[in-house]
């Protein structure tokens, strides 16, 4: 039940009929991505970043009104950072790395999500998702290789072997197109799941949440998060405030199980409710109103054939830690680089069905934290109520009590222990870092310029090579790195230096200055130390001596290569 | 498993029973809960080995499950 939006000024995107409405042929594409949410956005930025064409459909013609996804973690950050779109998302979302809670009246405690430095990205921004979505269609319009179909919407799939025929209507009628991979973007209600019958098991919550958005100039919040457990101004439930661009704030209130729905989202209520909390001093004007249940569901594969499914289509959880949309990215991360090798012929089809092992590995993982989450926020019985009391007020004082504290595990890049693509270690490293990973970022210079190690590292496979000094590079060293560099899929290397230099590269390969001792720390390294990176920049392997013949086997081994 | 100890441990049973009895003198029913409740994550995490703490969650639960049969 939006209430008005008065922040933010959306465009409506021209449909224009396609190729298809204008020859009345069938087209035939790689590949075809439906829903142009925040994933499938992101999926064809990664598309025509990797130099694949790519076409959107999306039912809609406008970016995602109201109050939906806000907070984007550190690791979508890095992904945004790869595709070139997460300038204009820092500049205009809040960063915040702090959460406080509180119990009643009183703070129990805070955490820090980010505690140490130098990484390039924030633990946290908050963003409305309709800013999110525009600056992830802003370099797909005048892109050639991304063609976007606005009013495009998927009746009809046909399922074959090597191929997937979709039915789209549009304003003008309906047409038909071919293609190689289709992408489910396309949201918890996915048509795609549906026209192929696939399942979506779980359950849902059965709590309410009312969702507001109000916009007010107010200092005595800082840009952190703040939850409160059983808070004066909503007795018995919990809350929940972030700050977003354009002084709009987030509150989440839980309400009783029996609330009545179109009551609850009454704006004089909404707005009664929202002063108790803030106290009658403070102006605000009400921005978007809507009431939640949540839900926990996965399908049980998110690949079938030609067809993925990727965000929201695939898993759902409720939004306590910020695992909804954030874990859509890393679905887009892992997957199109897989793809594009298994397009091109280098890659065993064996290695999509990691994407499948990797990605529900994750979503397991993100249902376990949101459930968990979810459970400790609303506890059903009375002994589960004073359990969490008991908690909470031994939070205040005791620091051991405060890990069982949950008003949810914030989003992270997930960690694959045991991933079918890594190479076990057979040297001793002694950092939290391992393989199945994601990398650790540093700060670094290059040619006496500012960076951070994760924004050197692309999106294809990368060794990092750790040396005092590039003048320590051997020749026998050199001759290893230029032929990796030369294989039919190449590993380009970054030499990783200690001692400052101002070289930009060394025989060819760019020297990153460890300015501040950082990388060698988070990897553990020692002179002659090797990483290899996945074309998603995870951790697949190391030694702590390079040799060319291990490194072209964990290649093989991390990309299921056939050439 | 069976690293959780069901012998007799305590060497003054008495006076501990009687000091556990007198915290709940003049408590509600409810409060009563919230300290023993509050024992017990004390002690949980005094114990800190997680598996014996699983242990005695199964011990219980069991223990439950047979009495409501009866």
């Amino acid at each position: 039940m939006p209430v008005m939006q008065r922040t933010y000024q959306y465009e409506e995107f021209p449909y224009r009929p396609s190729r298809e409405e204008q020859s009345g042929e069938i087209g035939h594409y790689p590949v075809v991505i439906v829903g142009a949410g925040p994933v499938g956005l992101t999926a064809a930025n990664d598309l025509v970043y990797h130099g694949i064409p790519v076409v959107l459909i999306d039912e809609d013609n406008k970016v995602s009104l109201g109050s939906r996804a806000i907070c984007f973690d550190k690791r979508a950050l890095e992904i945004f950072d790869r595709l070139g779109v997460v300038e204009p998302m820092e500049a205009k979302g809040v960063t915040w790395n702090v959460g406080r809670v509180f119990h009643q009246e009183e703070e129990v405690y805070q955490f820090n999500l980010l505690p140490e430095e130098g990484h390039a990205h924030p633990a946290f921004i908050n963003l409305q998702q309709y800013y999110l979505e525009e600056y992830l269609i802003r370099p797909l319009r005048d892109q050639p290789l991304a063609d976007l179909r606005w009013l495009n919407r998927l009746e009809a799939l046909e399922i074959h072997e090597d191929f997937v025929r979709l039915t789209v209507s549009t304003p003008q009628g309906t047409y038909q197109m071919d293609a190689e991979w289709l992408i489910a973007a396309d949201g918890a209600h996915s048509t795609v799941r549906k026209l192929m019958g696939l399942d979506y098991k779980g359950r849902q919550f059965e709590s309410k949440f009312l969702i507001t958005d109000v916009v007010m100039q107010n200092e005595d919040f800082p840009t952190e998060r703040w939850f409160w457990f059983d808070p004066p101004f909503n007795p018995g439930y919990s809350a929940l405030l972030h700050k977003q661009a354009d002084n709009v704030w987030r509150i989440d209130m839980q309400l009783p199980r029996d609330a009545d729905e179109a009551e609850a989202q009454d704006p004089e209520r909404v707005e009664q409710r929202i002063r108790r909390m803030l106290g009658d001093d403070v102006p605000f004007e009400l921005e978007w109103i809507s009431l939640y249940r949540f839900h926990s569901r996965r399908m049980d594969r998110f690949w079938h054939g030609r067809v993925f499914f990727v965000g929201d289509a695939a898993h759902i959880v409720s939004p306590f830690g910020a695992r909804g949309a954030n874990s859509g990215f890393q679905d887009v991360d892992n997957l199109i680089w897989k793809l594009k090798l298994v397009m091109q012929g280098q890659a065993s089809p064996e290695l999509l069905e990691t994407f499948n092992q990797e990605r529900t590995y994750a979503a397991d993982e993100n249902l376990f934290h949101t459930e968990t989450s979810t459970e400790f926020i609303s506890p059903k019985t009375s002994g589960q109520k004073t359990l969490r009391k008991a908690i909470l007020d031994l939070a205040r004082e005791y620091a051991f009590a405060r890990p069982f504290i949950n008003s949810g595990r914030l989003s992270k890049a997930t960690i694959y222990p045991s991933s079918p693509l890594s190479t076990p270690d057979e040297d001793t490293f002694a950092c939290q870092l391992a393989p199945g990973w994601p990398p650790a970022d540093a700060p670094v210079t290059v040619g006496g310029q500012s960076s951070f190690l994760t924004q050197q590292v692309g999106g294809q496979f990368q060794g990092l090579l750790f040396l005092q000094k590039p003048e320590d590079l051997s020749a026998e060293q050199l001759a290893d790195l230029k032929a990796l560099a030369q294989k039919d899929v190449p590993i380009h290397t970054l030499l990783v230096v200690a001692q400052p230099t101002p070289l930009r590269e060394y025989e060819g390969m760019p020297v990153l200055v460890d300015v501040q001792g950082l990388a060698w720390k988070r990897y553990d390294a020692t002179p002659g130390t090797y990483y290899l990176l996945r074309p998603d920049q995870y951790i697949c392997a190391r030694w702590r001596t390079l040799d060319r013949n291990k490194v072209e086997a964990a290649q093989r081994h991390a990309g299921r290569l056939i050439v | 498993m069976a690293k959780l100890h069901l012998e007799p441990r305590i060497q003054n049973p008495d006076p501990l029973y009687k000091a556990l009895a007198y915290l709940h003198t003049d408590l509600s029913a409810e409060e009563s809960l919230v300290v023993n409740a509050k024992l017990l994550f004390l002690l949980i995490n005094h114990i800190g080995d997680e598996a014996v703490v699983y242990e005695a969650i199964d011990l219980v639960r069991k223990d439950m499950d047979s009495s409501r049969v009866e």
